[in-house]
């Protein structure tokens, strides 16, 4: 239905005026910027830029830097949106089943939110540090030697654990109210048309919890393509060097560090067009969502 | 106070679908007006045209001497009680009511006075400091016709106000909105699909079907006379039973003289059991098949078939039948209502010996 | 017969024990255990502010208060940090407060007007308006930080809180939200208050906004967190260490902790704590806005 509106009037031009041209000034103009440079070569002085059609684009596909770093992006990304939303279900589950003190480990689960990303990498640092973090002592029971900055597989197993921790919360917060929301009546019904816990939960409360699951396995692919850029610049201590990086990261040291303007803006084109496709993926979901409702 | 004037009004929503078409009705002043007819039939979307929340695209309407049609809906002096009240949530009952006063600029201790006044009628005085989730469904349905008649408007405009509330509470209400409409003399036109609550509270009834008038007159007026199988069927409960004339096997003693007779009508109350032998009588004699009893306290409603067509028929208390019985049935012959094939009323369709003698002459012939 | 049943046999039920069930004791284990993994690491953190840099340094990380709380917090807040030294905790948590609040009001207005003209007015460029806006959802600030950062800097913009918070608003999130809720809001309000003589503006003042306090309440909350925590566009927008936020601190303290001998685990973790007290003390007072704010936006 649509809404009942108001005529015409200058009153709503008002009112998107301000919005709108925000918008243009530090969206529009800087994503068309990054589009038009992307396929320009800029002289190292910054003096002229020469028309180079798709070869900024064809130089990053066929690095093997970027390759690599491509690689360990969708390692990471995948890793952590699985283990974020394991356990942020688990802890989901049984905050909605227990009867006792489900405020508080509400509020238990739910607070690391509010941390800055940068801020978890700095205690990802301390815990996992070389001399003094004490995971590292526990990593050396097991035979372990844990060394983060130097190793480039352990440096890559801190930050998912890391970025994992992190975004728990956030997970936990959507999967509790998606689990709150599923009807009294159809929790009532399944509990008498079925006896085993285990099985109501695979066959009513999972397939009721899709809806939210999905949307939040694209938030979390969101989130570690681009929100741990913080934790990621504080867990490499700003020497990137041999350390895991992912594509977001390359962009920013390509950009800022390498000067290769051209590359870094075709990288950020290649990045636009993933989340592009990410959030049709959502927009198509979230339509047929509705239905369910 | 004023005369509302609707004149050949037309709503055309995209292409050429007519919401309303081409209606003219008109009420009088302190009339009280409803509109009735299913969902989908244009009442509503009529009633928000002389609201001005829609667009009138053909004709005009008049309230008072003016043409309202280019008016904004403030500047028609109009109040309106919606279905779901729309009061506003954060504003105590006091300000709900307040709230057109003051966009209209009138002053503080007028509307103190106005409000104060609204209040007392409706019983509202001790609830002015609440807020409206702090009330019962009956209370702010009530703040919602406070809030309609501190304006002291030229019209009352109800859209389906009482649905919301459950049976009882509805017939209270329904008996309070028409004594306060009495006291107060506004026009109103009122919105329902209730055909119990149109027939309660009309002074003129409008029964409307697919964008259409049906039938304008006094609820009793339609109720005897409707025009249409539409409105037999609609105003009424249970309904009338129609029966195609075909299925009737005439034996000629309806004395038909309108050959364009398609329907016979007539209503559960309107009939009288016979014993099953005797054919005597004046007007329509059926067999009836009796398939379920529904017994309702004073009276008793009795469902079954006259040959393939389904009939109600109304008995005084407890009905002694059983499901399976058969019985005699008739309904005087000026019980009767016909209707043409297009489900046109029709009048003067019996010949005028028939109406008069029908009855003797049968008997005469019988004896021969 | 009832009775008979109930006369052998009175006090069955009330004499029958409930068996003990495991299930329970299991899902609370369970719980601890997640609630200690979150808990845990900033436990560590806070309790390792406490100690100084040579604890720190020889003993590891750790886990039972120790003596130097106020000293380090007092050297964080009040001494100079950096590499000038020009910058003090106090400063930093100023402006961050200042990054947060902006950002959050600044959202709030912009996209409350936005999303009030696009779903309550019929107009040419409503369509436009729309995708124009929500177009922005699409691409997060990260890719497209340089050029953006570019035309910050030819616009003067640099170490200025104009130039640190205005970019950061324009995504549609908060749009987004509020259209949503103003969707929600049945159309009798607006027809009542059409017929109650309320023009556009009016409408806007006296009954939606009152109408959408506890959303507004709800956003504030995300997006005053959402701006304290920004990292990567201070880092850029801010060289001058006295626009310094908490959170862009943190890089600092890293930068000073790769060169030392002995880092100043201490301070570095006081700093941390800081940088996150705020945020979280608004999100757990706030809960239930806050969750209610975060998981209806979606819709």
């Amino acid at each position: 239905m649509d809404k009942v509106r108001f005529g015409h009037s200058i009153v709503p031009y008002l009112f998107l005026l301000p919005q709108m041209a925000v918008v243009a000034v530090f969206f529009y103009l800087p994503a068309g910027e990054a589009v038009r440079s992307s396929f320009f070569l800029e002289d190292p002085f910054g003096f002229s830029s020469t028309f180079v059609g798709l070869d900024n684009y064809a130089d990053v596909l066929s690095s093997t830097e970027y390759r690599r770093v491509a690689i360990f992006t969708v390692w990471f990304t995948v890793l952590v949106a699985l283990f974020a939303l394991a356990i942020a279900l688990l802890l989901a589950v049984k905050a909605d089943t227990v009867l006792r003190g489900a405020k508080t480990y509400r509020t238990l689960l739910m607070w690391v939110y509010a941390i800055a990303p940068p801020v978890a990498g700095l205690l990802g640092i301390l815990l996992f540090d070389q001399h003094v973090g004490p995971f590292v002592d526990i990593a050396s029971w097991f035979g372990w030697n844990l060394r983060i900055g130097v190793n480039y597989y352990d440096t890559a197993f801190a930050m998912i654990a890391t970025a994992v921790w992190y975004q728990v919360a956030v997970n936990f917060i959507f999967f509790l109210s998606g689990l709150q929301s599923i009807p009294r009546a159809v929790r009532e019904a399944a509990l008498i048309d079925c006896r085993s816990g285990l099985r109501r939960f695979f066959t009513v409360t999972l397939p009721l919890l899709t809806p939210t699951a999905f949307f939040l396995l694209v938030i979390n692919v969101t989130y570690a393509l681009f929100d741990t850029f913080g934790l990621i610049d504080l867990m490499t201590k700003n020497e990137p060097g041999n350390n895991p990086v992912t594509l977001v990261y390359k962009v920013f040291l390509d950009g800022f560090r390498g000067n290769d303007l051209g590359g870094s803006s075709a990288q950020s084109v290649i990045l636009m067009i993933v989340v592009f496709a990410l959030t049709l993926v959502q927009f198509r979901f979230m339509e047929r969502r509705v239905h369910y409702a | 106070m004023a005369r509302l004037h609707i004149d050949q009004v037309s709503k055309i929503y995209t292409g050429t679908q007519r919401a309303v078409d081409a209606v003219s009705i008109d009420v009088d002043d302190g009339e009280f007006l409803v509109l009735v007819g299913p969902s989908g039939c244009g009442k509503s979307t009529l009633l928000r045209m002389i609201a001005g929340l829609e667009a009138i695209t053909e004709g005009a309407i008049t309230i008072g001497e003016r043409v309202v049609n280019d008016l904004d809906p403030a500047a028609r002096d109009i109040a309106m009680v919606f279905q779901n009240y729309a009061l506003y949530p954060h504003m105590k009952v006091y300000d709900n009511m307040a709230y057109g006063l003051r966009n209209r600029g009138i002053a503080r201790d007028e509307i103190d006075r106005r409000v104060r006044e609204a209040a007392t009628t409706l019983e509202l005085g001790p609830l002015l400091e609440r807020k409206p989730r702090e009330l019962s469904g009956g209370q702010r349905q009530r703040v919602a016709m406070g809030r309609a008649i501190v304006r002291n408007p030229a019209a009352f405009l109800f859209d389906e106000p009482l649905s919301n509330l459950d049976a009882k509470l509805r017939s209270h209400m329904r008996v309070e909105i028409k004594h306060l409409q009495r006291s107060l003399g506004i026009t109103s036109v009122y919105v329902t699909h209730d055909q119990l609550e149109a027939m309660t509270l009309a002074d003129k009834l409008v029964v409307m079907n697919a964008g259409k008038v049906e039938q304008i007159g006094a609820p009793l007026d339609v109720y005897e006379r409707p025009a249409s199988t539409f409105v037999a069927s609609f105003i009424g409960a249970p309904a009338m039973n129609l029966i195609p004339f075909s299925a009737l096997g005439d034996d000629g003693r309806l004395g038909l003289r309108d050959a364009t007779v398609a329907t016979i009508g007539f209503r559960p109350q309107d009939i009288i059991e016979v014993a099953n032998d005797n054919e005597d009588g004046d007007g329509l004699s059926l067999r009836f098949v009796v398939d379920a009893v529904e017994p309702v306290g004073s009276e008793s409603y009795l469902h079954g078939k006259v040959g393939a067509e389904r009939v109600v028929v109304r008995i005084d208390g407890r009905a002694p039948h059983r499901e399976g019985d058969r019985i005699g049935i008739a309904v005087p012959s000026e019980r009767l209502h016909a209707f043409d094939a297009d489900g046109r009323r029709l009048e003067g369709w019996r010949t005028p010996d028939a109406v008069g003698d029908a009855g003797t002459a049968m008997r005469k012939t019988r004896a021969t | 017969m009832s009775n008979a049943v109930s006369a052998a046999r009175p006090l069955a039920p009330v004499t029958r024990r409930p068996t003990f069930k495991w299930g329970p004791v299991f899902d609370h284990a369970i719980l601890i255990a997640g609630s200690a993994f979150m808990l845990v690491p900033v436990y560590l953190a806070f309790m390792t502010s406490t100690h100084d840099a040579v604890t720190v340094h020889t003993g590891g990380v750790q886990a039972l208060p120790g003596g130097s709380l106020v000293d380090n917090y007092a050297t964080v807040m009040f001494d100079g940090l950096g590499f000038s030294g020009a910058v003090n905790g106090t400063t930093m948590m100023l402006n961050s407060l200042i990054l947060g609040l902006g950002f959050a009001v600044g959202k709030i207005v912009l996209s409350m007007m936005a999303a009030y003209a696009i779903v309550y007015f019929r107009f040419p460029l409503a369509e436009f308006a729309f995708w124009a806006i929500f177009v922005t959802l699409l691409l997060p600030l990260e890719v497209r930080i340089l050029p953006s950062y570019e035309i910050v800097q030819s616009m003067g913009l640099i170490n200025t809180y104009t130039g640190l918070i205005v970019p950061l608003v324009a995504s549609a999130t908060g749009t987004f939200f509020f259209r949503q809720f103003f969707k929600s809001v049945p159309d009798e309000l607006i027809e009542a208050a059409r017929i109650d003589g309320a023009g556009p503006l009016k409408f806007f003042l006296d009954i939606l906004l009152p109408l959408s306090r506890t959303m507004i309440a709800a956003i504030f909350i995300i997006m005053f967190v959402y701006g304290w925590n920004q990292y990567l566009w201070p880092t850029l927008i801010t060289t001058n260490e006295d626009y310094f936020t908490l959170v862009r601190g943190i890089k600092q303290i890293i930068q000073v902790w790769v060169g030392s001998q002995i880092p100043e685990y201490g301070q570095a973790m006081a700093l941390a704590v800081l940088a996150m007290l705020p945020p979280v003390i608004v999100v757990v007072v706030f809960q239930s806005w806050f969750i209610k704010g975060l998981t209806e936006s979606d819709k």
